[in-house]
């Protein structure tokens, strides 16, 4: 099969959307954080443990890890290519006043995220899998306490909420675009899904951006 | 009024170009844009100097032959609207215009505002037909399309072949032109038939032809002097994929 | 006398009569034979395609830089056929008669006939390339009534029905450049014929791109290079419609006919500033609708809206109560003259007639009336920044399309074998004028199903003729005659531009030899088109190189321009009489009317070229009604 570039743009759509689906999760999982806390700890340490045991989990985990790979992998092939297809440059460029800012910087919001994701994984990933962690009451590691930890530094916030910025402008575009790519083309489902994408980046980023916020303030206050 | 333009020229296909400033007054703002383009050249002719070269030719929009990048945007500050269409009273006195060809990897430039589109043919070529031969046609009433169908698809194919979705895009992506072609066909139930062998061809020629890939960034839909839909573009996406998942 | 080569038989059984008995080439044979197709519109793009689909290696060339843009994109209203899908009394015959009487009785029956007949062909075979016509809600196809004919026959897909049809055409020739039958020359303009023992064997073309000088050989060339109507510099013609194939072919022995017979539409845009470019058309369908109208009083300096209703002079439905707004282009464009010319003109230069919709937007609301004309209005907007939904749209007459062309046979042969000439580049089938919406149909017609006749037929006679190759001295000597001419042209020491040229030829045109002529102005204006040619040739100014340059394109162009508009003069100065389009001020009725001379006209003047400076020969084709009897064409 050749491989054209909207294969290419299939890939990034399918991975894109699998990600956005694992956002999901990954959010739900983190609201446990709000709970109080001792309950917090316990369960979401609990949830953790769980994540790690589960063979169905693993499978997805290794999805996840691909669809991580290849979104970043066909984003750096298809801008080489876009590069080459670009030719010369304009000697004056006002092409950005027809279209919105993110849609046409997909690729330094996701490098953003991708440096963001190499913080976060180191922090609390490999942390996790590799690092001593000590047990808590229940006997499952204790994750909870270097989150908690680690939100108490203000630069790491604010890392965290541009990180979440980010993200959220990469949703906004990245969750209709792929839609698109996939197919969709009914004016009407078009349009609801679209709406729909601007509720899902909204609640995805406001959701993760809550989580550090509350646990800086409600500690140190 | 008066303008103060900033036009690429370069000489042929190798050479490189830069952009040199001319300054034109006495333009009344009846006048179109390739009108203040004639009025240039016809005093660059008086100073023996060799006249911008520019693709126009129907002046009323719909040849699709005029395109230049004006001011920074694809058929000028106006949306949905060819250059040829472009009037100066678009302009303000004592502005400054840069004059600029498409650009594109896949639309060569030939001479100063000249570009080579024949890329867009090669997509044609590849499978933007019905494959129907002279005397072939049935009663054309014997096959009743519906009103909303004929009009969508319509929609599709008044695409003039111009260019500026390319251009405006910013990774040149050709896939609102082709993605026109292959709506304005699948939607018809004489052109269904072809549908899948003609998508992935059509694809696959965009590719080899150089152009970028579509980030659905909508800006062509809005330079686009037609209106056409960027929907168009996930109606082309569907059937390749389907095509691609079905085919044997 | 000129031969038509009609053939036998009722005139209902003539084209039939011809397929039946035209000569055959057998397939393998097809492949051995080379046809140079000139030009990419409608009739250019059809015909290479079929040609090609039947196995003929084609060549096809076009000034363009891409086969799809040639000028049939731009006719709006619709293409006509005698479908009678609307049961409203429509037949092969009926629209027959509507176009022979549309022409003023100056065309030839046999040709006419057989255009209303392959009308039914084209609608199936344009419906079956994807055109989408306008449909019904049922599904099926829907028509409009267009000027000078009282049934609905026209097929439309919105106002842009010619592009639809063109990119049809375009579509079915990439189809053909695929399978490598046809090999398309984007930017390559002819620039003269080549002739071996007076047949038509190839080409000389210029590649605009290089510059370079091509030879082409083929065993036939077909001419479909459009209409010459930009000789008035001022028309709705694209900036690069030109006369140059079709008159350096005359020159070398083609005859033309018809040549002042030039319709002017009655709604274009008017001319507003002295550097405008060009007259854009407004759909003659915008007719079907809106009300035309002038001020009663002359030199009236109210806008149009604030002129009431008692104060406005509908003419058109004044004159003639039968047809009204829809009366003939000819008919319309001169009435519209005659209320200008007495003062009673609107808009800025009083140049221009009112286009009214308050009356059907009033009864049709302002919905339907956006669905059908929408992208006119929004045209109109565009270009004068005025909303027509509000004001009446200001129109005038302008240069639109030219009845004349290369005279040719019934086969659309020329008087040199083996050069053909389809389209507008032809004189044929609209008399002294044409109707709205058969252009486009004449077009198709000569591409889709005469040629891929008429040419074969023509081929089979030739094909054990010797093979001519570029090698041949005709080539030579044709290439040298047209690289001295580049060369004069650039290294002229003039001090004025071609177009300064152009322009001066339209204006002179317009005033002497346009919508109405006398014997003083034609004789007058063939005097100054000899200064002005002189003239051309000593001051025009050309910068730039060989290589791509539109000025050196512009000025062959032009030259020929100032040629042909001297022929344009002999022939209306010569047709005593007024028919269509061709209005000698002298032939009218009292009221304004054209008296036709049937008795001492009822010909077509075929012209010769006898050599620079010379006086054309005139050739005469009867034009004999069998089918139908002359009369006065009246639209009261």
């Amino acid at each position: 099969m050749k491989q054209t570039t909207l294969i290419y743009k299939m890939i990034m759509a399918a991975t894109g959307l699998f990600l956005c689906f694992f956002l999901v999760i990954h959010l739900l999982g983190n609201l446990q954080l709000l709970l109080p806390e001792a309950e917090a700890r316990a369960q979401f340490n609990w949830y953790s443990h769980l994540l790690s045991g589960n063979i169905l989990i693993k499978i997805i985990s290794y999805v996840l890890y691909l669809s991580l790979i290849g979104h970043a992998v066909y984003a750096l092939l298809i801008t080489l290519k876009n590069n080459k297809a670009n030719g010369q440059k304009y000697a004056y460029d006002k092409r950005g006043s027809v279209s919105t800012w993110n849609s046409r910087n997909m690729g330094i919001l996701g490098a953003i995220i991708l440096i963001f994701l190499v913080i976060h994984f180191k922090d609390y990933w490999y942390e996790y899998k590799f690092g001593g962690l000590p047990l808590d009451g229940k006997g499952n590691k204790d994750l909870y306490a270097i989150v908690i930890s680690s939100f108490q530094q203000g630069w790491y916030i604010i890392i965290y909420e541009i990180s979440f910025l980010a993200l959220g402008f990469h949703l906004l575009h990245g969750f209709f675009s792929a839609t698109r790519t996939i197919g969709l083309y009914h004016p009407k489902y078009a349009k609801a899904v679209r709406v729909f994408g601007w509720i899902y980046s909204l609640l995805i980023t406001l959701g993760f951006m809550l989580i550090p916020l509350y646990i800086y303030f409600n500690l140190n206050l | 009024m008066k303008l103060y333009l900033k036009v690429w020229r370069q000489e042929h296909r190798e050479s490189k170009g830069k952009m040199i400033d001319y300054e034109v007054g006495g333009i009344s703002v009846h006048m179109s844009f390739l009108e203040m383009l004639d009025m240039l050249n016809e005093r660059l002719i008086q100073k023996g100097e060799r006249v911008i070269e520019f693709d126009h030719d129907c002046r009323e929009g719909i040849c699709g032959a005029c395109g230049m990048m004006i001011n920074g945007r694809a058929h000028g500050p106006l949306s949905g609207t060819t250059t040829c269409q472009l009037h100066m009273r678009s302009f303000k006195d004592g502005e400054t215009v840069y004059i600029e060809p498409f650009r594109a990897a896949a639309f060569p430039v030939l001479r100063d505002l000249k570009i080579d589109r024949s890329s867009f043919d090669h997509i044609i070529q590849a499978g933007g037909y019905i494959s129907t031969s002279t005397g072939q046609a049935p009663e054309a009433n014997s096959l009743p399309i519906s009103h909303d169908t004929t009009e969508a698809a319509f929609d599709a194919a008044a695409c003039i072949g111009c260019g500026a979705c390319v251009a405006t895009c910013k990774n040149s992506s050709a896939a609102l032109f082709t993605s026109a072609k292959v709506s304005h066909l699948v939607l018809l139930p004489q052109g269904k038939l072809e549908s899948a062998n003609r998508v992935i061809k059509m694809v696959n020629q965009m590719d080899e032809e150089g152009f970028g890939h579509c980030s659905n960034t909508e800006a062509c839909e809005v330079e686009c002097p037609q209106e056409i839909s960027v929907l168009h573009i996930g109606r082309m996406n569907f059937h390749y994929n389907k095509a691609l998942i079905l085919r044997k | 006398m000129m031969d038509s080569k009609i053939p036998e038989g009722d005139i209902a059984d003539k084209w039939s009569n011809y397929k039946n008995h035209a000569k055959l080439i057998n397939p393998a044979n097809r492949k051995k034979l080379n046809i140079i197709v000139v030009g990419t519109g409608l009739a250019g793009a059809s015909c290479a395609a079929s040609l090609a689909e039947q196995g003929y290696n084609v060549k096809s060339f076009c000034f363009q830089d891409s086969a799809r843009r040639a000028h049939s994109v731009a006719a709006q209203g619709g293409v006509n056929a005698a479908k009678n899908y609307k049961n409203d009394g429509d037949s092969v015959y009926r629209m027959f008669y509507d176009t022979i009487k549309g022409g003023d009785f100056r065309s030839r029956e046999a040709n006419v006939y057989r255009l209303a007949e392959c009308s039914l062909a084209l609608i199936d075979q344009a419906v079956a390339q994807g055109v989408p016509f306008a449909r019904e809600y049922g599904g099926y196809l829907n028509n409009r009534s267009f000027g000078g004919v009282q049934v609905s026959r026209t097929f439309y897909a919105r106002g842009q029905t010619g592009q639809q049809l063109m990119i049809g055409a375009y579509q079915a020739l990439m189809r053909q450049v695929a399978v490598g039958k046809v090999k398309t020359y984007t930017r390559h303009e002819m620039l003269d014929l080549v002739l071996v023992d007076g047949k038509a064997k190839g080409i000389i073309a210029r590649n605009l791109e290089t510059g370079a000088l091509e030879r082409h050989a083929a065993n036939a060339v077909v001419l479909a290079t459009g209409g010459y109507g930009k000789v008035y510099y001022l028309s709705t013609l694209a900036m690069g419609c030109n006369t140059s194939a079709i008159w350096r072919a005359h020159k070398k022995g083609a005859f033309m006919s018809g040549v002042s017979w030039i319709q002017f539409h009655p709604t274009c845009l008017p001319q507003i500033g002295e550097t405008q470019s060009k007259l854009t058309l407004m759909s003659e369908s915008l007719r079907n609708d809106g009300r035309i109208w002038v001020p009663k009083k002359a030199n009236d300096e109210r806008t149009p809206n604030e002129i009431p209703e008692e104060e406005r002079d509908y003419y058109l439905e004044r004159r003639y109560p039968a047809f009204g707004n829809l009366s003939p282009r000819d008919i319309a464009s001169r009435a519209a003259k005659e209320r200008i010319d007495a003062g009673c003109g609107v808009g800025p230069m009083k140049n221009a007639v009112c286009l009214d919709f308050s009356k059907a937007i009033k009864e049709q609301g302002k919905d339907k009336i956006e669905e059908k004309y929408g992208n006119l209005f929004r045209m109109y907007d565009k270009i004068n920044g005025v909303n027509a939904y509000k004001e009446p749209m200001l129109i005038s007459p302008a240069a639109h399309f030219t009845m004349g062309g290369l005279w040719v046979d019934y086969d659309l042969m020329t008087t040199i074998p083996g050069l053909f000439a389809l389209g507008e580049a032809n004189f044929s089938d609209h008399g002294a004028n044409r109707l709205g919406a058969n252009s486009l149909l004449q077009s198709c017609v000569d591409g889709y199903f005469i040629a891929p006749y008429t040419i074969p037929n023509f081929l089979a006679g030739e094909a054990k003729v010797e093979k001519v190759t570029t090698d041949h001295p005709a080539f030579a000597a044709a290439e040298e005659t047209i690289k001295k001419q580049i060369e004069q042209f650039l290294n002229a020491k003039g001090h004025l531009s071609a177009d300064h040229f152009h322009k001066t030829l339209g204006k002179l045109l317009y005033d002497k030899c346009g919508l109405s002529r006398t014997k003083e102005s034609l004789e007058d204006a063939i005097v100054e088109l000899k200064a002005l040619k002189k003239s051309f040739d000593k001051d025009v100014k050309i910068t730039g190189d060989g290589q791509m340059n539109s000025e050196l394109e512009k000025a062959g162009r032009v030259s020929d321009f100032l040629e042909l508009g001297e022929l344009m003069c002999h022939d209306a100065l010569q047709r005593e009489e007024s028919c269509g389009a061709h209005f000698r001020e002298e032939y009218q009725t009292p009221d304004g009317e054209a008296v036709r001379n049937d008795e001492d006209f009822c010909y077509v003047s075929a012209w010769e070229w006898k050599g620079e400076g010379k006086k054309p020969e005139l050739h005469k084709e009867p034009l004999i009604f069998e089918a139908v009897a002359l009369t006065v064409r009246s639209y009261k």
